[in-house]
């Protein structure tokens, strides 16, 4: 944790409210964001239990499952669900605009630039935890799979037709969001975390109640007991007043409510089941539609809390003006879409079950451009990101006291002017050490010469530092008008750098070294403990017949 | 794996081992069998491991050339331009007429100076410009970006086990086959993204490049350097056993090898003390009253300037094997190793105010590989609530702790045990990843428990 941050902590703790920890928003949301709240059933990986969904907040719409162990009503859900997401996909992928991309031509080997469509617009899915991006995924890998009646007429359990398509749908979505800086999947309370700082732990900030608590508590209390009461505060059957962002449920809900609701639906599914077609099977019908009628209200009273809150917490956020930069990660996010949906348009397979080397280390590549991308644009969008990148000794402010035309000793002497710039900050900088800042967007990097104490010799902690620009200044002898600071001038300076050089090219799969087990799906070139643990199952141990 | 070590340190005791063991021969044998597989084996990868200071720049130094002279075209890859430079100035001292080329990025001044005065080193941006000649040096970062070229017959990848398994991806289709070299017991190459969705896969693009070569290619050639050269006879032991208690090594000296001095009698202040502490017994542990600091705690920090200071004022001199006299420890002879960089920095701050300049300052991820007379450390747990991953990393210590070849003071706030039993290692299991011992937890222990037979207690 940086020490701004911390401070920002202490703070809450003793004002008793959440701090800012930004002054802009650093994310995207979108105007009319898909709010997703998810439940699973505890004691059954993978089972969806209910959903509320929708981008009304007046209206979601709820699916549940009445007994989570029956397949057929999991994916009844699931087929729901599809019905729920895959039109609102849908609106934003027909929305396009002319782009341009650069691609590399399979005949000359050239790099050309190619008129592609890019949607105007990206939809955003909004979950309320952490975990809630984990479940996206799983419900992705669940169903990507999954073969309709129309894939193939002869599969044994043919999955509702347009579910498989949702399920690479939520995996690309859980795969970007991954992507640091991306808006096309968040969770709620890493949205308000990174906003601000609350006075709880960090376990607690995944607490959704509690975040909101903190962050906007109810007029005369303190965020610290609004917190503490979103926790803990049960009625007088012993819920829970504020139930869990899921998709894990409360064991009191579980247990009190959630298991005689499933019970009684078991029974008179039983008993409908019993009465076949005599004269009781209407009245049994009618029981059946009452006890799912029970488990719907249930499980809605329970979602719909946390409904309200993510909601309640993008209104908190879409308070705050968005970051400048925030618009050039969402075309990423809007490429990211736009990728997706040309490769479900021209047939491609599913996302594989796991990555291949070359496509691994592709990701990590991205992933980490990504992150220190983010970091520097976060700095240069908002003051108060940048004064704690200044606190750690990686950015200062200065103003110019002196600027020195002087030029690079070479054939064609370049201007290299000195700049002395005084500072408060205490950057930690060395001989040599490169600085940038931002000049009309786009980045300009000095080095440091030194600091300059000729006249004291105390020690260097008057904070007049001498730089030596190095770039942006034309091509003339002269310097371009505006590229070179004047006296008086206020300049942000980091020690950063505000865009990041993409890696090297990698190989492509059919292609990867010996070192990596060659190309995949080689069988022979699989390491034979690695093939035998993605395929056969475990030895059988005396264990096994205790 | 194949055992190079006919007499493992494991089974002779000290007291007898002296006689039994003798280091150069072992290394020398060790040696012999790297080059044997290297230059006749049959398989395409052949792995060193090397404890802190046992000969692998030597190592690669020598097998350079004798590939070279074996008529094989070798490229070899490095981290760091300051490792890929040291490598080109051994190997133009030890073979001034070898053809060597220095592949370099193109940014301003992209290697050492001092390489213009070597006449048979050939520097370039473009690997074209350096082809046909015997070895080819750089970073992997580099030698990632080289396209379109004829692959090398061989390759020696150095530092392996701080490579990262992405980046030998990039660059294994340029040799047919490497000798990989490197230090298991140092830093693990780390990622500042999440990339636990490959942990388990043998090709883990954020695990190290030799773990990857190893789960695809297991029937490889592993050997070992038995003998750290750097370490004192007061320092194997404890590194051997905290860091490497299943591949034990020797120190190449003895206890009466080194030795430290100062011209200047101790004035009894807790500094003083544990210098002479060190100079007696090649460790020495600052320890300063229990209290939870910020990671810039101002008292410790101080107190490694001052431990830093009173060594040079002291007129430290340092005999060893490699020089008749005693040797005066200067300024360059001295490091101070932290775990983070604002530590670094205001350890910097802290001796400029005390009038030190040429000591190096730096973080145990920048100390890799470099060798120091005297090394004072700040404990990376020293006055922290927590014990964090990060903090615990069995690499990191071990960094800090192998950097010297006389003494090491390591300053530290009391309380470190009591924090470490109360926080135990918590990572997660995860399927597919081999468990790497010792945790970092143990070591740390481990370390403490041997450091605090050397404690002096000081109230600043």
């Amino acid at each position: 944790m940086s020490l701004i941050s911390t401070l920002a902590r202490l703070e809450a703790v003793e004002s008793g409210r959440a701090r800012p920890l930004a002054t802009v928003r650093h994310r995207r949301i979108s105007d009319e964001p898909l709010v997703l709240v998810p439940l699973t059933t505890a004691g059954e990986a993978g089972a969806p239990l209910g959903a509320l969904v929708g981008t009304d907040r007046d209206a979601p719409r709820l699916l549940t499952v009445a007994q989570p162990r029956d397949r057929d009503l999991r994916f009844a859900f699931l087929g729901e669900l599809a019905e729920a997401v895959l039109p609102y996909l849908d609106t934003y992928a027909e929305v396009i605009e002319p782009a341009e991309r650069n691609e590399t031509d399979p005949e000359t080997g050239k790099r050309v630039k190619v008129e592609v469509e890019l949607c105007v617009d990206a939809p955003q899915l909004i979950v309320p935890s952490r975990p809630g991006i984990d479940f996206v995924r799983l419900l992705g890998r669940s169903m990507r799979f999954r073969r309709t009646a129309e894939d193939d007429p002869d599969t044994p359990y043919p999955a509702p037709p347009r579910v498989p398509l949702l399920g690479r749908w939520l995996t690309h979505y859980g795969e970007r969001a991954r992507v640091p800086g991306s808006s096309l999947l968040l969770a709620a309370t890493d949205l308000l975390n990174r906003h601000w700082a609350t006075g709880q732990s960090s376990l607690e900030d995944q607490h959704l109640g509690a975040l909101l608590a903190w962050i906007d508590p109810p007029e005369g209390v303190s965020g610290a007991e609004a917190a503490l009461r979103a926790e803990l505060d049960r009625d007088r059957g012993g819920q829970l007043r504020c139930p869990p962002a899921g998709p894990a449920t409360d064991p009191a809900f579980d247990n009190r409510l959630l298991a005689p609701a499933i019970e009684g639906y078991d029974r008179a599914r039983q008993a409908l089941a019993a009465a076949e077609d005599g004269p009781g099977a209407e009245e049994q019908l009618a029981r059946l539609s009452a006890a799912e009628r029970d488990i719907r209200e249930l499980l809605a009273g329970v979602m719909r809390p946390t409904w309200d809150a993510v909601w309640h917490g993008l209104d908190l956020l879409r308070a705050l003006p968005e970051g400048e930069r925030v618009a050039d990660r969402w075309t990423r996010d809007r490429w990211s879409f736009t990728g997706h949906r040309d490769r479900v348009r021209a047939g491609e397979p599913p996302q594989p079950r796991l990555d291949d080397a070359v496509t691994a280390a592709q990701k990590l590549a991205s992933r980490e451009t990504a992150q220190a991308q983010l970091e520097a644009q976060e700095a240069l969008d908002d003051p108060l990101v940048f004064a704690g990148r200044r606190l750690s000794g990686e950015a200062f402010l200065s103003e110019v006291t002196e600027v020195v035309m002087a030029y690079s000793e070479s054939k064609r002497p370049s201007p290299r002017p000195l700049v002395t710039v005084r500072t408060d900050d205490r950057p930690h900088l060395e001989a040599g050490t490169k600085v940038f800042r931002s000049l009309d967007g786009k980045p300009q990097s000095a080095e440091f010469v030194r600091s300059s104490a000729e006249d004291a010799d105390d020690n260097d902690a008057d904070g007049v530092l001498v730089l030596r620009l190095t770039d942006r200044m034309g091509r003339g002898k002269e310097p371009a008008p505006g590229s070179v600071p004047e006296k008086g001038d206020r300049i942000a300076w980091t020690l950063f750098e505000h865009d990041q050089r993409g890696g090297p090219k990698l190989p492509d799969p059919e292609e990867t070294p010996w070192t990596h087990g060659g190309p995949p799906g080689a069988d022979d070139a699989t390491p034979p403990h690695a093939r035998a643990e993605a395929h056969a199952p475990d030895p059988v141990t005396e264990e096994d017949f205790l | 794996m194949t055992d190079t070590t006919a007499s493992s340190p494991a089974t002779s005791g000290p007291a007898t081992g002296r006689a039994a063991f003798d280091p150069g021969a072992a290394a020398a044998r060790a040696t012999d069998a790297i080059l044997r597989d290297t230059l006749h084996g049959t398989h395409r990868g052949v792995v060193v491991d090397s404890p802190p200071g046992a000969g692998k720049s030597t190592l690669v130094v020598r097998a350079a050339r004798e590939l070279a002279a074996a008529g094989r075209p070798l490229m070899v890859v490095a981290q760091t331009n300051a490792q890929v430079d040291d490598l080109v100035a051994r190997l133009a001292e030890k073979d001034p007429e070898l053809p060597v080329g220095r592949l370099h990025s193109n940014d301003p001044d992209p290697y050492d100076k001092a390489l213009d005065a070597l006449p048979n080193v050939r520097k370039s941006a473009k690997a074209a410009d350096l082809a046909g000649l015997d070895v080819v040096i750089s970073t992997a970062a580099k030698w990632a970006h080289v396209q379109g070229v004829e692959p090398w017959r061989h390759a020696i990848v150095d530092e392996a086990y701080q490579m990262r398994s992405d980046a030998l991806l990039a660059v294994a289709g340029l040799f047919e086959r490497a000798l990989f070299v490197g230090d298991p017991g140092q830093l693990d190459p780390f990622s500042v993204v999440g990339a636990d969705q490959w942990a388990g896969l043998s090709y883990d693009p954020s695990a190290s490049a030799v773990s990857t070569l190893l789960a695809h290619n297991p029937e490889l050639p592993q050997h070992r350097l038995p003998v750290s050269w750097r370490l004192p006879a007061s320092a194997a032991p404890l590194v051997s056993d905290a860091f490497y208690p299943y591949t034990p090594f020797r120190s190449g000296t003895g206890h009466g090898d080194r030795g430290l001095t100062f011209g200047v009698p101790s004035d009894g202040s807790g500094p003083d003390r544990v210098l002479d502490e060190a100079a007696a017994s090649g460790w020495g542990l600052l320890e300063l009253p229990a209290r939870r600091t910020p990671r810039t705690d101002p008292e410790a920090v101080r107190a490694v300037a001052l431990v830093v200071r009173r060594m040079l004022d002291r007129g430290g001199a340092a005999t060893s094997e490699r020089s008749p006299g005693p040797v005066p420890v200067t300024a360059d002879r001295i490091a101070v190793g932290t775990a983070h960089r604002d530590q670094a920095a205001a350890v910097r701050a802290a001796l400029a105010e005390l009038g030190v300049s040429g000591v190096a300052v730096d973080t145990a991820n920048r100390l890799q590989g470099r060798e120091f007379d005297v090394t004072v450390v700040l404990h990376p747990l020293s006055g922290r609530p927590d014990a964090t991953a990060f903090h615990l990393e069995t690499g990191r210590l071990c960094v800090l702790a192998s950097r010297h070849r006389h003494a090491c003071v390591v300053v530290c706030r009391a309380g470190v045990a009591e924090l470490l039993d109360e926080h135990p290692s918590t990572e997660p299991v995860r399927l597919g990843v081999t468990v790497k011992f010792p945790d970092g937890w143990e070591a740390n222990h481990s370390v403490l428990a041997r450091l605090s037979e050397h404690r002096v207690s000081w109230q600043p």
